[in-house]
């Protein structure tokens, strides 16, 4: 009789423990510093004096079982089969001898992985699926990731940026992976009102969580056509599409008024200043694959804008801030238009009341 | 190879350039998968249309779990049969990322078998994504993930896979254990990982310092924040080092304090830390000087989200200081608590960060019999609707 393998669940992740390499064993909660070497090189040096090199490669996300065979031949040629996974997507070989630092740095770029994204630099984008895989996306991710990157690798693999900065990309107002606190986040959004399958409504969704789901409350039931269904006042919407979220029969992509907006500003660490939001800079950059060059070039010339002018350590936002809104939008050489004010429920905290005015 | 690879003369345009690149990767799954030569095709019919093609996801999964399994189906299928089924499969990652290549080849080898050989390492919220199988092919990977010890990550309406920076590890500015914390919470909740019962997604994110390198204060529910209580350690022979090595200690570090609280005289570096944000710039332009103090702990910060339905929200301080103790059966007790009152009075799709807003942080302390403390607000209303609730003063009077 066969082996048959008792079926379990609910037993949760491997344990840590057994993948970490000896020496973070040893020094678990027992580091002293760190140092960057150089770029995509650091050294984190115990109380014990025991040295942890970390040599951290460009990794794209999507990845072919193939890649990850390569990984995992590099990490047991230099480091004894230890490596790791950035919270960004880039991947990280742990080397205890620094000998082999060079050679893995000439093997990573061999296979096509710049090393870098360490320390003041632009370590890589944070996106989600896209084309590649979402039913909402208004835009692809990886492409315009790889894009952005391909133009900006120099700052990938330097480090010669006045503090950090985070790009992350969403292809629609779900935002998975919460590009809204990014220095420079890239959005796919609509612009256009769903249009309504008035004869599928009643099979494919729920009407009352159709009416819920608008953040405007642009939505309510209507017969259509002899049809139970939804009816959109359409000076109410935004285009958010989250009615599509919950019901199919509302389809809201559309290729020539889909596109992607650029917002900068924001944060996440509480280094110097508070975490916050990004605020929208660009509100519309059309999709035009396969390398979105409009969005390419504006985001560039935002890098090397804040590059130039920021002070040390001084993030995208702070810089910003310091200057004012007014001249942001003046050096940028970006329209200041009606879009560009909040129109949603605390829209009033935003709106200057005061008389702090630079000319 | 008995398939044929499409040709993508836009998506080729993308195999150039310095950045790894995802349509090589796809090509190279190609090569062995009908599967992933039928999603070039598809894909390259997107560039061509500028639009997606997938339909919303169905209910697919393992036996047993409510999630983990994201379905997926192309609105093509007559031209790309090979993915007119191609779900994801979320696998739990181990805490930190960290892996051997031993784990890694094993995954590769089951999922080439199994799937499309096409992976992300890592979805946002941490699981290590399977891209790309059929509904027939779930049951036997989840049969091969049990053999390897790996378990499928969370979806739907529940807790999602719970992630966490490397902390302790590798960082020596880690206040608390983090990958410690995130595995004991992770295997405390399994039910409620692999088993939607909650009103909307429910994410718990953590980072064992203020740098908050995973994003927890933006992405997470539950946002678990590493920090100290007591005095920034200083070894001022360090601090000195840095000063004759040409840092202007003035301009990069004092002058970027939010607490305006540390001075330099020339020889020695002073912190008032009763003013001390701990917001961590020092500590990380002097890392060989400053470390955080030594009554290390975590702030717990309730409720960030998307922008969906009612706005972007960052989580807000809940508790400003607790100590992490192995089994943490204060924050599991405290972390249920809250899913009562949410799972009760929540409506569908409605986030924690939305309800406490809806019903009020004040009313929702109270239900979670949590003390409201100023640390939980940037400033006291100034809005002079105020519920005040006498009862209680008439019960005082009559004693």
């Amino acid at each position: 009789m066969a082996d048959v393998q008792e079926r379990r669940t609910d037993y949760g992740p491997p344990h840590y423990e057994q993948f970490l390499p000896p020496i973070i064993k040893e020094n678990y909660g027992k580091w002293k510093y760190h140092e960057i070497v150089k770029p995509g090189v650091m050294v984190h040096v115990g109380e014990s004096g025991d040295k942890l090199y970390t040599v951290r490669a460009a990794s794209g996300r999507l990845i072919a079982v193939d890649k990850i065979r390569k990984y995992a031949e590099l990490a047991d040629k230099y480091c004894d089969g230890h490596l790791r996974f950035t919270s960004r997507h880039n991947v990280e070989f742990l080397l205890t001898n620094d000998a082999n630092i060079d050679p893995l740095i000439a093997d990573l770029k061999a296979i096509g992985h710049p090393v870098g994204g360490i320390g003041n630099s632009i370590t890589s984008i944070v996106h989600t699926q896209g084309w590649v895989h979402c039913h909402s996306a208004a835009t692809d991710a990886s492409g315009i990731v790889k894009a952005v990157m391909d133009d900006l690798i120099e700052y990938f693999e330097d480090m010669k940026l006045p503090g950090k900065l985070r790009i992350a990309l969403a292809c629609c107002l779900n935002m998975c992976g919460a590009v809204h606190c990014s220095d420079i986040a890239i959005l796919g959004i609509h612009r256009k009102a769903p249009r309504i399958d008035h004869s599928q409504v009643k099979n494919m969704c729920e009407i009352p969580s159709v009416s819920a789901s608008c953040p405007t409350a642009a939505i309510r039931p209507a017969e259509v056509d002899g049809h139970p269904s939804v009816e959109i006042e359409e000076e109410r919407c935004m285009f958010c599409a989250n009615c599509f979220t919950v019901c199919p029969a509302m389809p809201i992509a559309d290729p020539d008024n889909d596109g992607v907006s650029i917002w900068v500003g924001g944060k996440v660490s509480n280094a110097r200043s508070e975490p916050k939001f990004s605020k929208l800079a660009i509100p519309f950059l059309p999709n035009t694959p396969p390398r979105w060059p409009e969005t390419v070039k504006a985001i560039r010339d935002l890098v090397e804008l804040w590059a130039k002018n920021a002070r040390k350590y001084e993030r995208m936002g702070d810089w910003i801030e310091r200057i004012g809104w007014p001249k942001f939008f003046k050096m940028a050489g970006i329209e200041f238009q009606k879009e560009h004010i909040d129109d949603f429920k605390h829209a009033g905290l935003t709106y200057k009341r005061s008389t702090h005015l630079t000319f | 190879m008995a398939h044929e690879i499409p040709k993508s003369p836009k998506l080729d345009e993308l195999e150039k350039g310095a950045w790894p690149s995802f349509v090589t990767e796809i090509k190279v799954a190609a090569e062995k998968s009908p599967m992933a030569a039928d999603l070039l095709g598809q894909l390259e019919q997107s560039y061509d249309e500028r639009i997606g093609h997938w339909k919303h996801g169905g209910i697919v999964g393992v036996m047993g779990y409510g999630g983990g399994v994201i379905g997926r189906y192309s609105d093509l299928p007559d031209t790309w049969p090979n993915v007119s089924h191609f779900h994801t499969v979320r696998v739990n990652q181990p805490a930190g990322w960290y892996y051997t290549s031993e784990a890694l080849r094993k995954i590769a080898d089951m999922w080439e078998n199994h799937g499309s050989g096409l992976t992300n390492l890592h979805g946002s919220t941490g699981d290590l994504v399977l891209l790309g199988t059929k509904t027939d092919e779930l049951e036997p990977i989840f049969d091969e993930l049990q053999k390897m010890d790996f378990d499928i990550g969370g979806s739907g309406s529940d807790l999602r896979t719970p992630s966490c920076c490397l902390g302790q590890s590798r960082c020596e500015w880690a206040c608390y254990d983090s990958m410690a914390l995130c595995h004991e919470l992770t295997m405390h909740w399994q039910d409620e990982l692999h088993r939607p019962a909650f009103p909307y997604k429910f994410k718990i994110k953590m980072s064992a310092c203020p740098n908050d390198c995973v994003a927890s204060i933006a992405r997470a529910d539950l946002s678990i924040i590493g920090t100290w209580k007591d005095d920034i350690q200083i070894d001022q022979a360090e601090v000195k080092k840095y000063v004759d090595g040409g840092m202007d200690i003035q301009e990069d570090v004092i002058a970027n304090c939010p607490g305006k609280c540390m001075d330099w005289d020339g020889n020695e570096l002073h912190i008032d830390n009763s003013y001390c944000v701990r917001c961590m710039h020092c500590i990380n332009v002097m890392t060989k000087a400053l470390a955080p103090g030594k009554d290390r702990g975590a702030t717990i910060l309730l409720g960030s989200k998307a922008p969906i339905i009612e706005g972007a929200l960052l989580s807000s301080v809940l508790i400003p200081f607790w100590k992490p103790e192995p089994p943490y059966d204060d924050l599991k007790e405290l972390v249920e608590e809250i899913w009562d009152v949410w799972c009760e009075e929540g409506k569908a799709r409605e986030r924690v960060g939305e309800f406490m807003q809806r019903v009020g942080l004040g009313n929702f302390l109270e239900v979670i019999g949590v003390e409201p403390v100023p640390e939980m607000v940037s400033a006291p209303r100034d809005n002079p609707y105020v519920f005040y609730d006498l009862s209680e003063d008439e019960d005082e009077d009559d004693e």
